[in-house]
């Protein structure tokens, strides 16, 4: 049994927000959102929280831990240092709603903007495909996004430039990333991704990747990858003049 | 009047777990306009957390496996009290669920010769879950959901219907509101379909999350629709027990099915000991020839791990009572020991089981390459539900459908690890495809002005209550700790009579929470509704279990230890009865075809 001490942001009618301190008594392996819950049960019946699986799989209960973005559910409290108050605090690269929950429609706005899987021919009269394991392998790795948003919080572009509108941020590319290397799919995105998309917004900081709690190196393996498709389409000489020439 | 917005559809799905979404796109694909209303994000339902798999005979890595084997696997697993009807559809239907995923963006783990791989599961017969490492769920729903993006399927997520409202009999909408900012909301729609998951959070050590407290089940008793084998209610053996704070996550069957042995305090390895007999001919004689089974040998025969849950988390109780168990009151599971058999098995196992290594390394700090997990059984599924047609997914009220965990029928007594995501997408799409048809054929229903303004000013009941009131909290815990200690594992007459008189003091405490501040994302608020549908299922489930005076499946009784012929002829069915009394009865199974019959008696050689 320790004593912590939790500052936690609450919003106030009007949308604006404080901090709001809370003390309160923690036990071996309590996560943070151990911990708001224990607050919310005890002492704050109406704080906001989003939170479901509390197992690092749903990606629900994204904020910003001593000014980190995290998962509050995968956050140990002994990881932390109980001898100075711990922030919690919502991402604030989207409209805060109500104390740690913020609107995140956006993302599932932009999602829609990109194509849709656009499988070729099956390989078997069976109506099925046949595809190695070492082919999938990478397209795996960014199939195992939660869907937490983090890297969206942390990236500069949204965060601090707020072009929402013009970059589909490092989840989306990274969801682009999926689609254009499933060995299945025959749709072009690369146009898009230049254009609509905003990639060139990009100047790999690599602050997504550094966030991302399922580890996906969305820089490297996703992101450059797909830069690198834009460059050879629009601006590699010699496949210019090929594509021209055709 | 209270105020609130109005929508219409021809078809509304509650609930967008895979159950849920798979019906949208069934419904969106037959050209009716479909709502879908979910209590949290899109994509983040239960169906994200599960791991292992799900079944299909596609017979990719044993092509002895067909559709027969699979039926076979899962009436056995329930015990014959499941709806052979649904049983047989779902071991038919479920390749082509399966395959059909691969088509809009699935992508599987590959046998060497490129299909789906298919791994082992417990109480199947041969190697039947398609998977994805151990996050299998996460592939589901991402895939389906990123289907539904694109088909004009309108998405109204952290919305929780509080109300069924009905027209004359007829199914006619719900009523609902938005956590954002706790307005209400009114659906009117042809048919309305029930997809809303579990009911773990009845008990206190569960894997399920907040979202589990039985809404569908209640709203659909509540409206008088029939709820069967509530009794049924599967532990899964294999749940953290520490740190205190996770106790009751899931530690996938999958760490079994690649090799990880269960052992007691005593380094014995306990499975061993208790052998039902009618698994024997299916199990391995010694670790051996489990090892070789795990290996992918097709002559052996499965580790005694891999028995049916309900069997495994007895005998997991069992040693712990005995005074065997671990440190925390669970038992061993090591996966570790494979480092005797295989090369590099460290890498091995952080390949197969990523997010099991992940898990325990982040949540409690411990290696599973290196030592053995602490495991102990934990509440996990709800076999019972809502009572449907095998063929439409209809309940007893017409226009109202039901799919997935809140629908009952095909697992019986007891459900195999892997049937319930491939149940999801064989009945979602059944459940999406009746409905359509089902709101084609009727007009639109016509909405209960009354009854939405009542059920408006009894959501907003615990606001007037106030300070007053009591914590719902706190009623939601003592709830969930009499769940635990009188209708949990192992279940006795008095201990479950005493149950249901707590229950009905839970009621009237529950009518008089209150809570404070405003109703914009209010959890205090939220719990103070749940109540009344975890009060609702509590009571079926202890009511059923007290009705079935033997032990089966996943109900266990140690005053009726046996499993008894006369037993295996009905499911127990609970329905509302006047002034809110629960009637019990018994309702006939219908017997089961000729030729399922002799397709059973062939596969229990
Ligand atoms: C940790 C874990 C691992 C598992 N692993 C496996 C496995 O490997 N293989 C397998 O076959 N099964 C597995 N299962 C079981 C399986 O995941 C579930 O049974 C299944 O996902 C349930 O799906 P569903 O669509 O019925 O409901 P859910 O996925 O639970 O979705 C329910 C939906 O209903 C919504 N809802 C509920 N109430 C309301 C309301 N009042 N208003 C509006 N919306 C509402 C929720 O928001 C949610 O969207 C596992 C379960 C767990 C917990
Ligand atoms: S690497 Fe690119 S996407 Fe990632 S945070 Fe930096 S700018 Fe944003
Ligand atoms: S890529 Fe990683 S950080 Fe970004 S949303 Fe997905 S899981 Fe979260
Ligand atoms: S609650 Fe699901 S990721 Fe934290």
């Amino acid at each position: 049994m320790a004593k912590a001490t939790f500052k936690i942001w609450r919003t106030h009618e009007g949308g604006d927000g404080t901090f709001q301190t809370f003390h309160t008594e923690v036990t071996e392996g309590m996560v943070v959102l151990d911990v708001v819950h224990k607050i919310q049960a005890e002492q704050a019946n109406d704080l906001a929280v989003r939170w479901n699986c509390k197992a690092g799989k749903c990606g629900s209960c994204s904020a910003e831990i001593n000014g980190k973005p995290r998962l509050m559910c995968m956050t140990r409290m002994s990881q932390l240092n109980l001898w100075e108050p711990i922030t919690v605090e919502p991402m604030r690269a989207f409209p805060p709603i109500k104390d740690l929950v913020t609107d995140v429609s956006w993302n599932f706005r932009v999602k829609k903007t990109i194509k849709k899987f656009l499988p070729r021919k099956p390989d078997a009269p069976d109506g099925t495909w046949r595809m190695a394991q070492r082919d999938v392998d990478r397209v795996q790795e960014f199939r195992k996004c939660i869907e937490c948003f983090l890297c969206q919080d942390v990236c500069h572009v949204l965060r601090d430039h707020n072009k929402h509108d013009e970059f589909i941020g490092p989840r989306f590319l990274v969801y682009a990333a999926n689609l254009e290397m499933n060995p299945l799919d025959t749709e072009d995105r690369v146009p898009d991704l230049k254009n609509e998309h905003g990639i060139g917004y990009c100047n790999i900081t690599k602050c997504c990747t550094t966030v991302c709690p399922e580890h996906i190196h969305i820089t490297d393996n996703a992101i450059i990858p797909l830069k690198e498709r834009v460059v050879s389409r629009f601006y590699d000489p010699i496949t210019r003049i090929l594509r021209m020439a055709k | 009047m209270a105020a609130y917005s109005t929508y219409s559809y021809d078809v509304l799905v509650i609930g967008a777990g895979g159950a849920g979404l798979r019906a949208a796109i069934e419904a969106a694909n037959a050209g009716v306009s479909v709502g879908l209303i979910c209590k949290s994000l899109l994509g983040k339902a239960h169906t994200v957390m599960a791991e292992g798999g799900m079944a299909a005979a596609m017979a990719h890595n044993d092509d002895r496996d067909s559709w027969k084997v699979h039926f076979a696997d899962t009436m056995r697993g329930g015990q014959y009290v499941n709806n052979w009807r649904m049983a047989e559809l779902h071991a038919k239907e479920a390749p082509d669920r399966v395959r059909e995923l691969e088509g809009w963006g699935a992508v599987f783990d590959r046998t060497p010769d490129g299909r789906i791989n298919q791994r082992n599961f417990g109480g199947h017969r041969y190697p039947r879950l398609a998977h994805v490492g151990d996050r299998t769920g996460l592939e589901l729903i991402r895939t389906l959901q990123d289907h539904t993006t694109y088909l004009g399927v309108t998405v109204h997520m952290e919305h929780t219907v509080i109300e069924l409202l009905l027209d004359g009999g007829r199914a006619a909408g719900v009523v609902a509101y938005d956590r954002e900012r706790g307005r209400f909301h009114v659906f009117s729609a042809k048919a309305v379909i029930l997809a809303t998951g579990g009911i773990g959070r009845a008990y206190k050590v569960t894997s399920n999350s907040w979202e589990g407290t039985g809404d569908g089940h209640a709203l659909a008793y509540r409206a008088g629709a029939e709820l069967i084998d509530m009794e049924f209610i599967q532990f899964h053996p294999t749940g953290m027990v520490w740190p205190p704070s996770v106790k009751g996550i899931l530690v996938t069957e999958g760490v079994r099915g690649e090799g990880g042995i269960l052992k007691n305090s005593e380094g014995r390895r306990f499975m061993f000991d208790d052998i039902p007999d009618n698994y024997k001919p299916q199990t391995a004689s010694d670790p051996e020839e489990g090892w070789r089974y795990v290996q992918h040998d097709k002559s052996a025969r499965r580790p005694p791990e891999l028995l049916t849950r309900d069997h495994v988390a007895r005998c997991i109780n069992r040693e712990v009572k005995a005074g065997r168990g671990s440190p925390h009151g669970g038992v061993y599971l090591d996966i570790a020991w494979i480092k005797e058999k295989v090369g590099n098995a460290e890498e091995h196992i952080k390949r197969k089981l990523p997010s099991m290594y992940h898990q325990f390394k982040e949540l409690a700090d411990l290696d599973i390459t290196k030592e053995p997990m602490e495991v102990g059984p934990t509440t996990h599924y709800v076999m019972g539900g809502i009572r449907v047609d095998g063929d439409s997914q209809m309940s007893s009220i017409p226009g109202l459908f039901a799919a997935g965990e809140c629908a009952s029928g095909i697992n019986g007594a007891n459900r195999l690890g892997g049937n319930s995501l491939s149940d999801l997408i064989v009945f979602g799409k059944r459940a999406g495809e009746y409905a359509a048809t089902f709101s084609r054929e009727n007009g639109q229903a016509r909405v209960d002005d009354a009854a939405v303004d009542r059920a408006i000013e009894e959501a907003l009941a615990p606001f007037d209550r106030g300070e007053a009131g009591e914590n719902p909290y706190t009623v939601q815990a003592d709830l969930q700790e009499s769940m635990q200690a009188l209708v949990g594992i192992v279940r006795l007459e008095d201990e479950m009579q005493e149950a249901v008189k707590r229950i009905q003091t839970f009621k009237a405490r529950a009518s008089r929470v209150g809570v404070t501040g405003h109703r914009e994302y209010h959890s205090g608020w939220h719990t103070a509704l749940d109540l009344r549908n975890l009060l609702a299922v509590s009571e079926a489930v202890a009511l059923s279990a007290i009705e079935r005076k033997e032990s089966r499946g996943g109900h266990f009784r140690e005053d009726y230890p046996e499993k008894l012929p006369e037993f295996a002829t009905f499911n127990v069915m609970t329905k509302q009865g006047p002034g809110g009394s629960v009637q019990v009865s018994r309702a006939p199974l219908p017997p089961i075809p000729d030729h399922l019959k002799a397709v059973i008696e062939e596969q229990k050689t």
